[in-house]
C-alpha cells in the first residue's frame, strides 16, 4: 500500500532523467540508457512486489500540488490495472533498445526512448487528468522522431499521418477534458479540479447528455489511438515504417494508452455515457475482428501482416472493457499486457528475418526453417500465443473477454469474436508457412540461425508469455478487485450497463477516500461485498 | 489414485526435456528417452487401473485437484485431473499405442535431422493426448484439445520443406480450428448455464438425476461441442483434413489415426453422454452424421492409390461407425470398436510404414506389388490388421462392428443398412489394399526400369540400382510394434466378446453410463444372431468381390474405378471452390478496395482538401509591400467602420 | 490666438492620407519608408492634439513612446536598405517579392 520511498515518482522521472543524461554525455549514452532501463525495470520490480492484492484502490499514491489555481495536481497512483502495464512497459523497453540493432545516431535514439518510457509510464499512473493528457500527448513526440529518424523508405509520410491523426483525435480529448472538468466543478463547491477520483464521484451528477457528449469526446480520442476500425489507417503505415525497436515500443506499449484511456477515463469517469456507447462500441470491435482479420490475410508483407493483425487483438480489448462484466473487463486487461509481450516479440523477431534477409515480401521468403531452425521455433511458439493456444497467455485473455462477453447477453458479439480462433489461425499459420517452411528457392533465404544474444533479450517475452497462459491465477488476483470496484461504480451511476450479478462475486477492500460513490449512489454500492474498509483476503480461490 | 498425476508427468517432462536438450542428446537416445517417457506412462495407467480395479465400482473414480488456472469473479477454471473407467479406459489404449509407436519410430526416423525434434511432438502429443481425457473440466480439456491439434500441425508438417506437407498441416489445423470455433462457443453457453466448468457441476447433476437440461439449451451446448468433435475426429464435413494429412511421417499417421486426436472426439461425445441425453434431436444427428460418413469415406477409400490414403479414409469410416453408436445411445459398443480400431488401425499404419520403409519412400499402391515374398512378417501381420478392419470373424472388427451395428439397428434400421453397406465396402477396398501391396508382379521393378528408360540417369537403370532396392524386413524396434499389436488384433476382441461373461468393457463402464443417461440398447437374441450374419456375409461378401477381382496381377480396373471417387466426390474442391473463392474475394476486397482505397482514401483525401486549400490561399501572398499594406489600410478602416456604427446604433 | 484643435487635427488626417497614398503607390523603398515616418508623425500630432485637449499627460507621454519606436525602426530599417541596395542597384519593394506564396 505504501512504500518507503516515492515509488512511482522514480518511475516517471528515472527515464527523464536518464534521457537527460544521454543528451548531455554523448559517449556514454548507451551505458547511461541501459542502466537507467535496467534500473526502471528494478523499480518497477519492487513496485510490483510490494503491491498488496486484494485491494481495489490506488496504492503508492503521490501528491503534489502543480498548477493550484486550476485543481492541477502532480497526483499518481497505480491499481491492479495499471500494475502490470507498468511492469509490461518496464520490461519491453530495455528489449527494445538493446535488441535489435539501430543505425545512426545512438545519442539521441536513446534519449528518445527514455523520454517515451517516462511518458507512458506518466500516463499509467496519472491520477490527475491533466497529467494523462499531457503525458499522453508528450507520447507522440519521441514517437514521431523515432518513426522519422530511424524509419524505413516512407517514414516522414508515416510519421506525419501518424502525428497529424492522432494529434486530431487529441483535440476531442482536450474539449472533452475541459467540459468535463467545468461542468463538474459546481458540484465540488465551486472548485476546478482534474483529479480523477473527485471527478469520478462528480461526474455522475452531470445531465445525462452532457455525460454521454464528453465521453463521445473521450471516446474519438482513444478510438484513433487505439485503434478501432475505422480510424485504423494510420496503423499499418507507422508500424510498417517505423524501425524494429520503434515497432516494438509502438505496438506493444504506446497504443495499449487508447485501451486504457477507455478503462481509466471513458469508464470510470462516465459510467452512463459508457453505457449508452457501449453497444456502439461493442459492435465497432466485433466489426474490427472479423473485418481486421478480412484484410489481413490478404498482406503480400510479414511486418504489414503483424501490423494488421493488432488491429483483430486490440479489438478484442475494446470488445471485453465494454462487456461490463469481471471476465470480459479482467481479459481486456490481460489481453493488453499479452498483446504487449506477443507483438513485441514477434516484431522482434520479424526485425531479425529482416536483418537477415533484406526483405519481408512473402514472394521473396521461404524456407528459412532449414537453416534457422531455433528462430523458426521461437517465432512459431509466439505465433501459437497469437492464435490463443490454451496453455500460452494469449488463449487466457482471449477467452475470458469472449466468456464474459458472452455471459452479458452480447451473445453475437462474442460468436463474431470468436471467429478469429479459425481466421487468426489463417492468415498466422499462412504468413509462417510462406516465411520458414517450404523449400529453399532463393538462396539468400539460407540464413544465420538466432544468436545467443537475441535468444537471451527474448527470453523474458517468452517466459511471460508461457507463465501467464499456465498460471495467470497471481495476475487475475491483482487485476480482479480494481476491475470488480469499476464494475460497482459503472453499476451504481447506469442502471442500463448490464453488469451480471455474478461477475462482481469478488471481496476486495477500498479506502474510503477513494470510494467514489459514497456519496453519488450510496446504497447500491455499499451494499455489496467489499464495501468495507478493512482488508480482507484475496478473491475466493478454489471452488 | 495419485499415480494418475504421473500419467500426465512422464510425457510432459519428455518433451520438456527434448525442447531444451533435444539438440545435446545424440540422435537414438533421444528416441529412447521419449519411448521411456511413453512406457512409463502407460506403465502409470496400468497402476491407477489396477488399484481402481481393487475398489467397488461405484468408487471407481477420483478427482484431484492441481492448481487455479482463471479464477475471476464467478468464474472458476483450475487445473485438475479426473480419473474414472472412462478417462482410464482411453489413458491405457492410448498411452500403450502410443508407446508403441514412439518405439516403432526410433526405427523409422533414422538418420533424419529433425529426429529429436519429432520425439518432442510425439511426447508432447502424448501428453495433450492424456491431458484431454484426464481433465476434470471442459477448459481444461479444450488445453488438451487443441495441444493435440498443435501436434498434429507439426507432426504433419513435419518435413516443413515440403510445400504439400507444409500445406497440409496448415489445413488440418485450420479445419480443427472451425471445430474449436463450435467447442468455445458451447463452453460459452456452460458457462452462462451452469456458471462452471466443472464435470462435477456439469455433467454428474444430470448424471443422477439432481438436475434437468432443457432440451433447446441441450441441444446448442451440444451440437457445438460435437462441431469440434466432428472436425478433431474427421467427420462430415470436416473431414478433408485427414487424408491430406497422410503428409506426416507413417508413425504420425499412426498415432493420429488410430491411438489418439481423431479418437478424441468420441471421448467428448462420450463424456457429454449426460447432456446428449436431453436433447433427442442431437442423437439422430449425431448417429447420422456417423453413419454417412462411415458409408462416404467408405465409397472414396475404394479408388486411393496412395496405400496411406486408404488407410486415411477407413480410419474416417471407422469412426463414423463409433459415432454410429454413441449416437445410437450404445457407448459401451462404440468405445469397444475405437479401442480394436486403435489395435488394428495402428497396425495397418505401422506395416504399411514398413512397407514405405522398404520401398524407400514410396507410397503408391500400383507401384508395389509382389511384396509378400521379401516381407513375410510384415506381411502376416498387415494381412491380420486387414481381416480385422474387414470385420472377418474371428478378429477383432468383427466383434465390435457387429455390436455397433446391433445398436444401429435398434435406432433405425435405414441407419443399420448404410453401415452394413459400409462395412462390406471395407472389406472391399482392404481386400483391394492388399493385393495390390503384397500379391501379383513386383511393379517397383518396372518402376525403376522406366525412371532409367526415361533418361533418370540419376536414378540409374542399371542392376545395381535393382539390388540397391531390394526390399527388406526394418529393424526389431520396428518389427515388435507391429507384431504385438497383431496380437492384439486377433485376440482383442476377447476384451468384450458378447458371450462367456467376457464383457469386461461393457461392465466396466457400466458406472459412467447409468441407465440415466443411457438407457440400454436392448435387440433381441434371435435378431442379434441375423444382425451378426448378415455383417459377417457383407464382410465376406467384400473380401471376395475384392479378392477375385484383383486377383493375378491386375493393376488397373477403371470399371470399379470411377474418377470421381478418385477425387472424393469431388467435395473437397467443391468446398474449395465455394469457400476459398468468395472468402479470398472478399478479403481481396477488404485490403484492396476497402481498406486501401476507402479507410485510408478518406483520410488522404482529408490530407488533400487541406492541401488543396492551402494552395488556393496562398495566392494571397503576393509578396508584394503595397498589396499588403492595402490590407491593412482596409481592414483598420473596416473596424473603424464597425466601431462607429456600433456607437452610433 | 489660439488655433483651434480640429485645425491640428485636419493637418494630421491630412499628412497620414498622403504617408499612406505614398506607401501604397511609391515603389522606391526609401520613399515607402518616408511615408511610414510622414504616418507615424500624423498620429504624434494627433496624440498631442487630444492630450492638449483632454488635459491628460498620458498622450504626449505615448509620443515618447512612439518616437523611440520609430527611431529603433529607422535603425533596423535602414540598414537593411542599405544592405539591399548593396546587393542590387536601384532596388524597389516590388523587386522583392521572395515571400510570394
Amino acid at each position: 500500500m505504501t512504500s518507503p520511498i516515492p515509488i512511482l515518482d522514480i518511475i516517471v522521472f528515472l527515464p527523464a532523467g536518464g534521457a537527460v543524461a544521454c543528451l548531455l554525455l554523448p559517449r556514454l549514452a548507451r551505458y547511461l540508457a541501459l542502466v537507467a532501463s535496467v534500473a526502471e525495470l528494478g523499480f518497477a520490480f519492487y513496485m510490483m512486489v510490494a503491491f498488496e492484492p486484494g485491494q481495489a484502490g490506488f496504492q503508492f499514491v503521490t501528491r503534489q500540488s502543480w498548477i493550484g489555481n486550476f485543481g492541477i495536481s502532480w497526483n499518481l497512483g497505480v491499481d491492479g490495472i495499471s500494475l502490470f502495464l507498468v511492469a509490461m512497459t518496464a520490461l519491453l523497453f530495455p528489449i527494445a533498445m538493446f535488441g535489435p540493432p539501430i543505425r545512426g545516431d545512438q545519442r539521441s535514439f536513446m534519449a528518445w526512448m527514455l523520454l517515451l518510457e517516462a511518458a507512458c509510464m506518466g500516463t499509467f499512473l496519472a491520477l490527475d487528468l491533466f497529467v494523462f493528457f499531457v503525458m499522453f500527448e508528450i507520447t507522440l513526440v519521441p514517437g514521431y522522431f523515432i518513426i522519422v529518424g530511424w524509419g524505413g523508405a516512407r517514414r516522414s509520410y508515416a510519421a506525419m499521418k501518424f502525428f497529424i491523426y492522432t494529434f486530431a483525435g487529441s483535440a476531442f480529448f482536450f474539449v472533452a477534458m475541459l467540459a468535463l472538468v467545468l461542468l463538474a466543478a459546481p458540484f465540488n463547491g465551486g472548485h476546478v479540479t482534474f483529479d480523477l477520483i473527485t471527478l469520478a464521484r462528480d461526474a455522475g451528477h452531470l445531465s445525462h447528455t452532457a455525460q454521454v457528449l464528453v465521453f463521445a469526446g473521450f471516446a474519438v480520442a482513444f478510438a484513433v489511438k487505439t485503434p478501432l476500425v475505422p480510424f485504423h489507417s494510420w496503423l499499418p503505415d507507422t508500424y510498417t515504417e517505423a524501425p524494429t525497436s520503434g515497432s516494438m515500443v509502438l505496438a506493444g506499449i504506446l497504443f495499449k494508452l487508447g485501451a486504457y484511456g477507455f478503462v481509466r477515463l471513458c469508464i470510470f469517469l462516465l459510467p452512463r455515457g459508457a453505457a449508452d456507447l457501449g453497444p456502439l462500441l461493442l459492435t465497432l470491435a466485433a466489426v474490427g475482428i472479423a473485418y481486421g482479420a478480412l484484410v489481413t490475410i490478404m498482406q503480400k508483407d510479414l511486418k504489414r501482416l503483424v501490423a494488421y493483425a493488432s488491429i483483430v487483438d486490440v479489438a478484442f480489448i475494446v470488445l471485453g472493457f465494454f462487456a461490463f462484466s469481471s471476465q470480459g473487463v479482467t481479459g481486456g486487461v490481460m489481453e493488453m499486457v499479452n498483446h504487449g509481450l506477443i507483438t513485441g516479440a514477434l516484431f522482434f523477431l520479424v526485425g531479425m528475418v529482416w536483418e537477415r534477409r533484406g526483405t519481408l515480401r512473402f514472394s521473396e521468403l521461404g524456407g528459412i526453417q532449414k537453416s534457422a531452425p531455433v528462430l523458426a521455433a521461437v517465432f512459431l511458439a509466439v505465433i501459437l500465443a497469437a492464435v490463443g493456444l490454451p496453455g500460452l497467455n494469449g488463449f487466457v485473455g482471449e477467452f475470458l473477454v469472449l466468456v464474459g462477453t458472452f455471459s452479458t447477453h452480447a451473445h453475437w458479439w462474442a460468436v463474431v469474436g470468436a471467429t478469429a480462433v479459425v481466421t487468426g489461425a489463417i492468415y498466422l499459420f499462412w504468413a509462417y508457412q510462406r516465411v520458414f517452411q517450404g523449400p529453399v528457392r532463393i538462396a539468400a533465404n539460407t540464413v544465420r540461425d538466432i544468436t545467443w544474444r537475441e535468444l537471451g533479450l527474448l527470453a523474458p517475452l517468452l517466459a511471460g508469455i508461457v507463465f501467464l497462459g499456465v498460471y495467470p491465477a497471481p495476475f487475475l488476483d491483482r487485476v480482479t478487485p480494481s476491475v470488480a470496484y469499476l464494475l460497482h461504480h459503472v453499476e451504481a451511476q447506469a442502471p442500463n450497463a448490464d453488469v451480471p450479478r455474478g461477475s462482481l462475486d469478488v471481496k476486495y477492500a477500498i479506502p474510503a477516500s477513494q470510494n467514489v460513490d459514497l456519496r453519488a449512489s450510496a446504497t447500491s454500492a455499499l451494499a455489496r461485498p467489499g464495501g468495507g474498509d478493512k482488508p480482507e483476503a484475496a478473491a475466493g480461490g478454489g471452488r | 489414485m495419485n499415480a494418475t498425476y504421473a500419467i500426465v508427468a512422464f510425457p510432459l517432462a519428455g518433451s520438456i526435456l527434448l525442447l531444451f536438450g533435444g539438440r545435446l542428446i545424440r540422435q537414438p537416445f533421444s528416441g529412447w528417452l521419449a519411448t521411456f517417457a511413453a512406457f512409463a506412462s502407460f506403465g502409470a495407467s496400468v497402476y491407477v487401473w489396477a488399484s481402481m480395479l481393487g475398489r467397488p465400482a461405484s468408487d471407481r473414480h477420483a478427482d484431484l485437484g492441481l492448481f487455479r488456472w482463471m479464477p475471476v469473479a464467478d468464474l472458476h477454471v483450475n487445473f485438475g485431473l479426473y480419473a474414472d473407467q472412462l478417462s482410464i479406459l482411453w489413458c491405457l489404449f492410448s498411452t500403450g499405442v502410443g508407446a508403441l509407436i514412439t518405439l516403432y519410430s526410433i526405427g523409422y526416423m533414422k538418420g533424419d535431422p529433425g529426429f529429436s525434434r519429432f520425439f518432442f511432438y510425439l511426447n508432447l502429443f502424448l501428453f495433450s493426448m492424456v491431458v484431454l481425457v484426464l481433465a476434470d473440466n471442459f477448459l481444461f480439456t479444450f488445453l488438451g484439445w487443441e495441444g493435440v491439434g498443435y501436434c498434429s500441425y507439426g507432426l504433419i508438417g513435419f518435413w516443413f520443406d515440403r510445400d504439400s506437407a507444409a500445406v497440409a498441416a496448415k489445413k488440418a489445423f485450420v479445419t480443427n480450428r472451425i471445430g474449436d470455433f463450435g467447442f468455445m462457443i458451447a463452453l460459452f453457453f456452460m458457462f452462462e448455464h451452469f456458471r462452471s466448468f466443472n464435470f462435477s457441476a456439469v455433467l454428474f447433476p444430470l448424471t443422477a438425476h439432481h438436475a434437468v437440461l432443457a432440451g433447446t439449451t441441450a441441444t446448442a451446448i451440444f451440437l457445438l461441442l460435437f462441431l469440434g468433435a466432428v472436425g478433431k475426429s474427421a467427420q462430415i464435413p470436416l473431414y478433408m483434413w485427414l487424408p491430406d494429412a497422410m503428409e506426416g511421417p507413417t508413425p504420425v499417421s499412426a498415432l493420429i489415426h488410430a491411438a489418439t486426436m481423431v479418437t478424441a472426439g468420441v471421448y467428448l461425445v462420450a463424456r457429454a453422454a449426460p447432456i446428449l441425453h436431453f436433447s433427442p434431436d442431437s442423437q439422430w444427428i449425431v448417429a447420422s452424421v456417423g453413419a454417412g460418413t462411415a458409408f462416404l469415406a467408405a465409397t472414396i477409400a475404394c479408388k486411393q492409390d496412395d496405400i496411406k490414403k486408404v488407410l486415411a479414409y477407413s480410419t474416417i469410416s471407422q469412426i463414423g461407425y463409433m459415432m454410429l453408436a454413441e449416437g445410437s445411445g450404445d457407448y459401451p459398443a462404440g468405445i469397444f470398436h475405437t479401442v480394436m480400431h486403435a489395435f488394428f488401425k495402428g497396425l495397418l499404419f505401422l506395416a504399411a510404414g514398413s512397407v514405405i520403409h522398404a520401398l524407400h519412400d514410396e507410397q503408391d499402391m500400383k507401384r508395389m506389388g509382389g511384396l509378400f515374398r521379401y516381407l513375410r512378417v510384415t506381411g502376416v501381420c498387415f494381412l491380420f490388421g486387414f481381416l480385422a478392419l474387414a470385420a472377418i470373424p474371428p478378429f477383432d472388427g468383427f466383434w465390435s462392428k457387429d455390436q455397433v451395428l446391433a445398436a444401429a439397428w435398434h435406432k433405425s434400421p435405414a441407419l443399420w443398412a448404410l453401415g452394413v453397406a459400409a462395412a462390406g465396402l471395407t472389406a472391399y477396398y482392404m481386400s483391394r489394399q492388399f493385393m495390390l501391396v503384397f500379391t501379383g508382379q513386383a511393379r517397383w521393378r518396372d518402376q525403376a526400369a522406366e525412371h532409367g528408360a526415361a533418361g533418370h540417369a540419376a536414378v540409374g537403370g542399371s542392376a545395381a540400382g535393382h539390388d540397391a532396392l531390394e526390399p527388406h524386413e526394418p529393424p526389431l524396434t520396428m518389427l515388435v510394434p507391429i507384431v504385438v499389436l497383431a496380437f492384439a488384433s486377433l485376440f482383442g476382441w476377447l476384451l468384450n466378446a458378447p458371450f462367456g461373461g467376457l464383457d469386461f468393457i461393457s461392465r466396466w463402464l457400466a458406472p459412467v453410463f447409468p441407465a440415466t443417461i443411457a438407457p440400454a440398447v436392448h435387440v433381441a437374441t434371435g435378431t442379434k444372431w441375423v444382425i451378426g450374419a448378415v455383417a459377417a456375409g457383407m464382410a465376406f461378401l467384400g473380401l471376395f468381390f475384392g479378392l477375385g477381382a484383383w486377383r493375378g496381377g491386375v493393376v488397373d480396373r477403371p470399371a470399379l474405378e470411377p474418377a470421381f471417387l478418385e477425387h472424393g466426390w469431388y467435395i473437397d474442391e467443391s468446398i474449395a471452390v465455394a469457400v476459398s473463392g468468395p472468402l479470398a474475394t472478399a478479403a481481396n476486397a477488404a485490403s484492396f478496395a476497402v481498406d486501401a482505397g476507402w479507410v485510408d482514401g478518406l483520410i488522404n483525401g482529408v490530407a488533400r482538401a487541406a492541401a488543396q486549400t492551402g494552395r488556393q490561399l496562398r495566392r494571397l501572398q503576393t509578396g508584394y509591400l503595397r498589396n499588403y499594406a492595402l490590407g491593412i489600410g482596409l481592414g483598420a478602416a473596416a473596424i473603424l467602420f464597425y466601431m462607429t456604427m456600433r456607437a452610433g446604433g | 490666438m489660439t488655433v483651434p484643435s480640429a485645425w491640428y487635427l485636419i493637418l494630421a488626417a491630412v499628412l497620414f492620407t498622403i504617408g499612406a497614398t505614398g506607401l501604397l503607390v511609391r515603389r522606391n523603398v526609401l520613399v515607402m519608408f518616408m511615408c511610414i515616418e510622414l504616418m507615424l508623425n500624423a498620429v504624434n500630432l494627433t496624440f498631442v492634439t487630444f492630450a492638449r485637449l483632454l488635459n491628460d499627460i498620458g498622450g504626449q507621454s505615448d509620443v515618447f513612446f512612439v518616437l523611440v519606436v520609430a527611431a529603433a525602426e529607422v535603425v533596423v530599417g535602414l540598414a537593411i536598405i542599405v544592405a539591399m541596395f548593396r546587393r542590387r542597384a536601384a532596388a524597389t519593394a516590388d523587386d522583392i517579392h521572395t515571400l510570394r506564396g
